[in-house]
């Protein structure tokens, strides 16, 4: 069994955020010092999170019990590979997020900006709760931030269309909540632990197949909300109404991988793959999932709204991840948290490439953007490589995972799949290449004239985010041990024990 | 020595205020207010010095008079009523200091005859808490709704309308549940609650029992609002003071609620009844429809403080489902929602009674979202309570929840967890469109005296405002600290019988 410490580092990292906003808040007239809190607590958030990586490495678990939230329940924190996987992600690409807020923010002329750093920092210190959570009843607390914080973001624009969207959202949000609440209530009553761990831990209470279906659906419709699995994603295009760095960083990174971790967390770490495969739940899921990622390509195919584009784009490739867990092997696994990551890196680029479009051109659709890539030369690279990325298309990182889930698909001898990614692969390509197609070789309008690349505040974390691309494909154990920890993870899980990850150290 | 006493000392110091009032008044009209808070203060001192002692020490039990039950009456501090009468008090108080400001503008000139009756509705609801004997309970149930009745006559013009509708049901609820004493009383040939509650195994006809004790419950489910019996709660808190509905709209439903837990938890065998009766059941479900009854009408409310009053037709559901679950969990749930409940709804009305004093009104198509700069820190705590009402972590409301639907899916009662899940939407839906008021650009143009009002405004003078911000922040501390507070008071108080 791995070595459990007590400290109270995942605790700061998850106050870091939380504690920034008071000071945003006060700080609101004076613009400078209000971000300076924020990179402030990006960097704290980011080190700190960095900070626990040696250890989980070498097999060391932290854990830090905040304090009993119900009897026999603790809110508490739980630095496992899974968790630490997620944070790394979120914590790193919130420091680039808030440099090119800054930019996209002022350059916008967005109003109530300190209401949008308080919120984001929020949504932010929610989501290191969710992956740090050791339990369920503390991960749906912090879902349930998550999604009060991501409201104010939301309606952000306080137009008519931002209203309906931001009442969407609540109402998908609110109600994904209340059944995970329910779901929760059931398995405490099941179990009596609610207490993640890889393999699961209901394998021994449930026997009655109904009801294991009617948890895990329970379970899935309360995660799947934020993972954007159909019919439970209109929220997500609709959302897009929100300003560009929201959709970057929230809506294909924290909030909707919030719901892909959760189906994680509730696959592997508290069913099973055991019990998954006993009461034929990972077909549910797949079925699902294989579903969305079809669907999601084809409606991405019409949309003329880039954003509304990458939206649904996000939706097919968050169904990746899903049916990377539900094939139960350990390559789908693993290739499925590598596209977590993957994922996040890519699309955040093409998210932050169509702000920057917005914000220097003002141009929200595909069919404006003839010419722009002599205009924008730069951040039309980095959406090139996203795009590549997103395809398939080696060297970029989204590569590595899609090989691994489609070895997965191979392996577990459900070829289906195999075709469902080859597929979705092809329809990748046929809705972003005519976006390079228009940047790069169409003659660009008279209006490009006077035009040249966005901020610099902008357009650096956009180089930054599109070369980690790059250099994730090329060496996937690059910089923070992603290939590592995603094998060790996948591993644990398929044999139900922690132990194989220990001696993992480079 | 003086411990022993408290459970006399708490409706005795009510009633000692209330009389002294009048006299104070003659002398200094202020000191009315000051008297009335300095009294509830007091009282609330006890209560804290009351519940200390039962958790460390044991009950308290006083015999009026030497008088040894079960002929004498009896109070009784055990750690259900030490419970109720701590945070009876305490949010009475807060409301009273909150009052001085309120009762001067909206109903001034009478201010002696508001705190002289607030005592005396305190005195008789406190003393509903404490008394261990079911006909003096009765007694002090009278206290309390004729002083209420005339509190709420004090209002808009159409507040004695409602009051006397509330005079009506009211003295109807109270007469069930007399008439329902008489059946037990019948049967056992005695009042004491604890004697009664050890005689009634042994009781051989047990029909005019259950008889009685379904009158019993009825009565005092009309006193608690309980769907369909609530008709007269929405009217009397919409057109009574501010202040008024901030002190009765928190604590009289839950007094109401706490009488309903005495009779179903400790006079009767809970298993017995809920295995032999369809009284838990009954109640439960009617909980559950008016968990879904008060948020539709809710949701079609322009007057905040009546959005408001449907609301707590709502929650008082929630705390009628837990006791129809009659089992430890619900016990938690009812017992939790109580005290949250009185917090998050006294909150919200002194909230509505900020904006009363500083705009006039408190309808919710005139709110307009200056206020979120002008009056940030009520805009602040409404939210608060908002969000807890809401059910949402880590704020006290959504645990009372978590209990009860732990408590539901324990006994597979999928229809309790589905209208727990409903109603909790239902909350969403109403809360957040005052939100959207109080923060975001209005679509349609508000009215120009509204924006012109909401931007001349000030926030609420401190009196008002502590009050309202020390309540916002009791949700987050009742949240936080919620499993302290249920393993530390709550669970002593389950009855045995019930097998915890």
């Amino acid at each position: 069994m791995p070595v459990t410490h007590e400290s109270v580092i995942p605790l700061l990292a998850v106050l870091a955020p939380l504690a920034a906003i008071p000071l945003i808040l006060l700080s609101s007239r004076r613009p400078n010092l209000r971000e300076f809190w924020t990179l402030a607590a990006a960097f704290t958030a980011c080190g700190l999170i960095l900070s626990l990586l040696p250890g989980v490495l070498a097999g060391r678990t932290v854990a830090y019990d905040i304090l009993t939230i119900s009897p026999g329940i603790a809110l508490s924190l739980r630095v496992d590979p899974t968790g630490l996987f997620f944070a790394i992600i979120c914590s790193s690409l919130w420091i680039l997020t808030s440099f090119y807020s800054i930019g996209y923010v002022r350059g916008a002329g967005e109003k109530k900006q300190t209401r949008y750093f308080a919120s984001f920092a929020l949504c932010i210190g929610a989501t290191l709760g969710i992956a740090l959570s050791a339990n369920l009843l503390s991960f749906v607390i912090f879902y349930e931030m998550l999604s009060l914080g991501t409201y104010p973001l939301v309606i952000h624009k306080e137009t008519r269309e931002s209203y309906r969207s931001g009442r969407m959202y609540l109402t998908y949000a609110l109600s994904a909540g209340l059944l995970l609440i329910v779901a929760t209530a059931w398995t405490w009553a099941l179990a009596h632990n609610l207490d993640f761990r890889p393999g699961g831990f209901l394998g021994g209470v449930l026997a009655d197949e109904g009801a294991a279906r009617a948890l895990f659906l329970l379970f899935i419709a309360g995660v799947g909300v934020k993972a954007g699995l159909m019919p439970l994603h209109s929220w997500l295009p609709a959302a897009m109404v929100a300003p560009t760095p929201v959709s970057a960083l929230l809506h294909a990174v924290a909030v909707v991988k919030s719901g892909v971790f959760g189906v994680i967390r509730v696959a592997g770490f508290v069913f099973g793959p055991a019990t998954m495969q006993a009461f034929g739940l990972d077909t549910i899921l797949a079925a699902v999932a294989a579903v969305t990622i079809i669907l999601a390509s084809v409606i991405a195919l019409r949309q003329d709204n880039l954003k509304k584009r990458l939206a649904f784009s996000t939706i097919g490739h968050l169904s990746y991840i899903v049916l990377g867990v539900a094939l139960l092997s350990p390559e789908g696994f693993m290739g499925g948290l590598l596209h977590l990551a993957n994922h996040a890196t890519t699309k955040i680029a093409l998210f932050f490439c169509a702000g920057a479009i917005y914000v220097n051109l003002h141009k929200t659709e595909i069919s404006e953007l003839d010419g722009i890539g002599k205009v924008m030369p730069w951040t039309m690279a980095a959406f090139t490589v996203g795009v590549l990325g997103l395809s398939g298309v080696p060297p970029i990182n989204a590569f590595v995972s899609k090989f691994y889930l489609c070895k997965g698909a191979v392996s577990s001898g459900q070829l289906v799949f195999l075709a469902v990614f080859l597929a979705s692969g092809l329809l990748n390509m046929a809705y972003f290449f005519p976006i390079l197609h228009r940047a790069f070789f169409r003659p660009g309008g008279a209006g490009l004239h006077g035009h040249s690349e966005a901020s610099p505040l902008m357009v650096v974390p956009i180089v930054i985010v599109a070369v980690l691309s790059l250099v994730l494909g090329l060496y996937p154990n690059a910089l923070v041990h992603f290939f590592d920890l995603a094998r060790g993870i996948s591993q644990s899980v398929m044999a139900g024990a922690a132990a194989p990850l220990a001696g993992l150290a480079p | 020595m003086m411990t022993s006493h408290i459970p006399l000392l708490i409706p005795a110091t009510f009633l000692l205020a209330a009389l002294l009032i009048p006299l104070a008044a003659l002398l200094w009209r202020r000191l009315s207010w000051l008297l009335a808070v300095a009294a509830t203060g007091l009282c609330f001192f006890y209560a804290v010095k009351g519940l200390a002692h039962v958790t460390t020490a044991g009950r308290l039990h006083y015999h009026l008079a030497g008088w040894q039950p079960p002929f004498g009456i009896e109070f009784v501090l055990d750690p259900l009523s030490a419970f109720f009468s701590v945070f009876v008090t305490g949010v009475a108080l807060l409301a009273l200091i909150h009052a001085g400001r309120v009762v001067a503008h909206e109903v001034s000139g009478v201010d002696m005859g508001f705190y002289a009756l607030a005592m005396l509705l305190l005195a008789g609801l406190s003393g509903m808490v404490v008394t261990g004997d079911l006909f003096n309970l009765y007694v002090f149930l009278e206290i309390s709704a004729l002083a209420s009745y005339s509190l709420i006559a004090r209002g808009d013009p159409r507040a004695p309308l409602s009051a006397f509708r509330y005079l009506t049901l009211g003295t109807t609820g109270a007469a069930f549940y007399l008439l329902g004493l008489a059946f037990v009383y019948m049967s056992v040939g005695s009042l004491n609650l604890a004697d009664v509650s050890h005689l009634l195994p042994d009781v051989g006809d047990t029909r005019p029992v259950l008889l009685g004790l379904s009158l019993m419950v009825l009565g005092i489910g009309l006193k608690m609002a309980l769907f369909p019996l609530h008709a007269w709660l929405a009217d009397a808190y919409t057109h009574a003071s501010s202040a008024a509905t901030a002190l009765i709209a928190p604590i009289g439903t839950k007094v109401a609620a706490y009488v309903l837990l005495r009779l179903m938890f400790f006079l009767v065998d809970p298993q017995y009844l809920r295995d032999q009766t369809p009284l838990p059941a009954i109640v439960g479900c009617l909980g559950a429809a008016g968990m879904l009854w008060g948020s539709i009408m809710a949701m079609c409310q322009k007057e905040l403080k009546r959005m408001l009053a449907y609301s707590s037709v709502a929650q008082v559901g929630y705390i009628a489902l837990g006791i129809g679950l009659a089992s430890p969990l619900g016990f938690i749930g009812a017992t939790l929602h109580a005290l949250n409940h009185a917090c998050m709804k006294a909150c919200l009305f002194l909230v509505t009674g900020n904006f009363r004093v500083r705009l006039g009104h408190s309808t919710l198509p005139r709110l307009v979202d200056d206020l979120r700069r002008t009056m940030p820190w009520s805009a602040a705590a409404f939210t608060t309570a908002a969000i807890s009402m809401v059910g949402l972590p880590p704020l006290a409301g959504f645990f009372s929840k978590w209990y009860l639907v732990l408590g539901s899916i324990q006994q597979s009662n999928w229809v309790f967890v589905a209208v727990l899940v409903a109603s909790s939407l239902l909350n969403a839906v109403y809360f957040f469109r005052v939100l959207e008021r109080l923060y975001l650009t209005p679509l349609a143009p508000p009215d120009d005296t509204d924006v012109a009002a909401a931007a001349a405004t000030r926030e609420a003078p401190a009196s008002m405002l502590a009050p309202t911000l020390v309540l916002a922040g009791a949700l987050l501390v009742l949240g936080i600290f919620n499993a302290w507070i249920v393993s530390t008071f709550i669970n002593p108080m389950i009855p045995s019988r019930l097998g915890w």
